[in-house]
């Protein structure tokens, strides 16, 4: 049955909205299902008539609770994820039917046995190297296996023509934000790059009728309208690493202000993962594996297209400075941080900084002093 | 028009006064940030007016994480810019800057005198001034005196990165009668040890160069030009680096 979380009358107003809302969209019969990675073949959860939803948290919030459990030392993306699942604060795990997670990172795989107490979690074995023997045959084995999951989940089946319908939608899509991101290549760009990110990040957000697509790119006809006077001495910035959505505020919102514009992100939401499209003439479950299996991601080894993405961005987005975001616990994009530094500085002779840090708020007056230096050495350069 | 550089670190305010030209420092001024940073900019605002010119004679530039506070600079700038061009303008084109200062330690690596690369401390203080701070309180000294006893001392390890634990560990190290310049020395090679690891992280250009308020501790020096394996260059001026560097990036 329905039901609000026994904590939900402690909720401020923003958060019973949103419980409010997701109420209702169940009540008229949507299905949701959790993910936390680009890995995840959203397809799928189309196809079984459900709405993939991003789960990852993106603030503080649930951290200490998460702690109680898991290990300190562990990302704060995957402890806020897990705190706010264990404390019932998030309307869209609370009212997810079930999970679609992936062994991407050490950390989240086994999280997700833990998670798996309270949802139904399916984990896909997203194969470590792009390169192995039958990675692909492997990876389009997962797919049809999470298929299966939520079919038996949902009580639904997924028809090749429901998953082709998903394939050409999803395409159209990730096409419109594409488009929405590249509004950053005019130079300079008419929109900060804080409020394209979170118009681009709220397409992860959709409950409604309306059509999400033509909302979009009516957004870049907007964006596209738009004219700066301030911008022409505002150095243009790419933030690559971990995913940033939970230091936005700290790092993102800050480098705006202090005076350089945040253009491109290569990071799992940005325009390198969205660009890669389905065959949508092929094999649907080849396909979709095909087309995952193309991300770049530290939890890959090698990684080397990472760099080559990184490199074209650079150059298409006309960057100034690349600024790197590690956070405290992500082994993987660590170790890469020193192949992106040599490449930037030494290949690029281009300005690189590397900012660790967690969803704390505790570190932003030094945050601030790097990146205003940042800026003045950008603009210096 | 001449220029001013203001430079409030968490522990001492420092200011220049330089010449037209910016070839030449004409008054230097320090004195210890104390715990409103606004009331010590007033001050050094003071001090500027009493060597005689009018506020519109002077650009005033301030730098240093108190740079907010001083509300009449014409412009402020980050303590990382500032202290790569002072350092430069004391050093040469070409160079690794060490500075240590009250609260956080920085590498900045300068190539024909612009700032090209840059690192930090993480939030603790292990490694900064803060630390030698902390020990010589713990033992009742004056860094001046705690810095004379540890010239005499034996290196002993200090195991304790931490701030909190180390000063723990010092306790104990007294309680079992170590001597105190053991101590002191111990406490000097830790922060040495720390920075040079900093060091470590970037790509070293010219020659190693000290800012900060340590730049009159022969001991540190020694300590840091034999734990990096080169020598570490310095000179009294080198505690007002930020604020030269202020001063010469004034327009």
């Amino acid at each position: 049955m329905l039901s609000l979380p026994k904590n939900f009358e402690t909720f401020n107003e923003a958060r019973q909205k949103s419980f409010m809302a997701l109420y209702q969209a169940k009540e008229r019969g949507k299905k949701i299902i959790g993910t936390f990675c680009s890995y995840t073949p959203v397809e799928i959860i189309h196809a079984a008539g459900a709405i993939p939803v991003g789960l990852c948290g993106k603030s503080e919030q649930g951290i200490a609770e998460a702690e109680a459990i898991l290990p300190k030392t562990i990302c704060p993306l995957i402890k806020a994820s897990y705190g706010m699942a264990i404390t019932d604060q998030c309307p869209y795990f609370y009212f997810s039917d079930g999970i679609l997670a992936e062994t991407t990172c050490d950390g989240k795989k086994k999280m997700y046995e833990l998670m798996g107490k309270i949802k139904p979690v399916h984990v896909m074995n997203l194969p470590q190297s792009k390169d192995q023997a039958l990675a692909i045959d492997a990876w389009t084995e997962e797919v049809k296996r999470a298929a299966k999951f939520l079919e038996d989940l949902l009580h639904v089946s997924i028809t090749p023509e429901k998953l082709h319908d998903a394939i050409v939608y999803r395409n159209r899509l990730r096409r419109a934000i594409v488009d929405l991101y590249e509004v950053a290549k005019i130079k300079p760009s008419p929109v900060s790059g804080y409020e394209l990110s979170t118009v681009a990040e709220s397409a992860d957000f959709h409950f409604t009728d309306d059509d999400l697509i033509a909302k979009i790119e009516k957004t870049t006809r907007d964006f596209k309208a738009r004219t700066r006077n301030d911008g022409a001495n505002r150095p243009r910035v790419l933030i690559t690493g971990c995913p940033n959505a939970g230091v936005r505020d700290k790092i993102i919102k800050r480098l705006e202000e202090l005076g350089a514009d945040y253009v491109c992100a290569d990071t799992c939401s940005g325009p390198r993962v969205q660009k890669f499209m389905i065959d949508e003439n092929a094999d649907p479950y080849r396909a979709i594996a095909e087309r995952y299996l193309k991300i770049n991601c530290s939890v890959m080894t090698p990684n080397e297209a990472r760099f080559d993405d990184i490199k074209d961005l650079v150059k298409e987005y006309q960057v100034d400075g690349v600024i790197e975001i590690v956070l405290h616990g992500c082994h993987t994009f660590a170790v890469e941080a020193y192949t992106t530094m040599n490449i930037i500085q030494n290949e690029l002779s281009m300005p690189y900084m590397r900012l660790d840090t967690d969803f704390s708020q505790s570190d932003g007056g030094q945050i601030e002093t790097r990146l205003g230096a940042f800026i003045e050495m950008m603009i210096a350069a | 028009m001449l220029f001013a550089g203001i430079d409030i670190g968490s522990t001492a305010a420092k200011a220049v006064l330089m010449s037209e030209d910016k070839r030449e420092i004409v008054a230097r001024n320090l004195m210890p940030s104390g715990w409103n940073s606004r009331e010590t900019a007033e001050r050094l605002l003071s001090w500027l007016m009493s060597l005689g010119y009018s506020r519109d004679d002077i650009r005033i530039i301030a730098t240093g994480y108190g740079r907010v506070s001083v509300p009449y600079a014409d412009s402020t700038l980050t303590e990382i810019t500032c202290h790569g061009k002072g350092a430069a303008f004391l050093g040469g084109d070409d160079l690794t800057v060490i500075d240590i200062g009250g609260q956080d330690t920085k590498v900045i690596i300068i190539k024909n005198s612009r700032v090209i690369d840059f690192v930090m401390n993480d939030k603790c203080s292990a490694g900064t001034g803060k630390f030698l701070e902390v020990m010589a309180n713990r033992m009742g000294l004056t860094l001046p005196e705690f810095f004379a006893l540890a010239e005499h001392g034996k290196d002993i390890k200090i195991s304790s990165m931490c701030t909190v634990f180390a000063e723990s560990e010092i306790v104990s190290l007294m309680g079992l009668g170590t001597p105190r310049e053991d101590i002191a020395c111990g406490a000097v090679g830790s922060v040495v040890s720390k920075v040079a690891t900093l060091v470590s992280k970037k790509a070293s250009s010219g020659k190693y160069y000290l800012t900060g308020g340590f730049c009159e501790s022969p001991l540190l020096i020694r300590k840091l030009s034999e734990t990096l394996g080169s020598e570490v260059f310095t000179t009294p001026d080198a505690r007002f680096a930020g604020a030269i560097g202020a001063a010469l990036l004034g327009k």
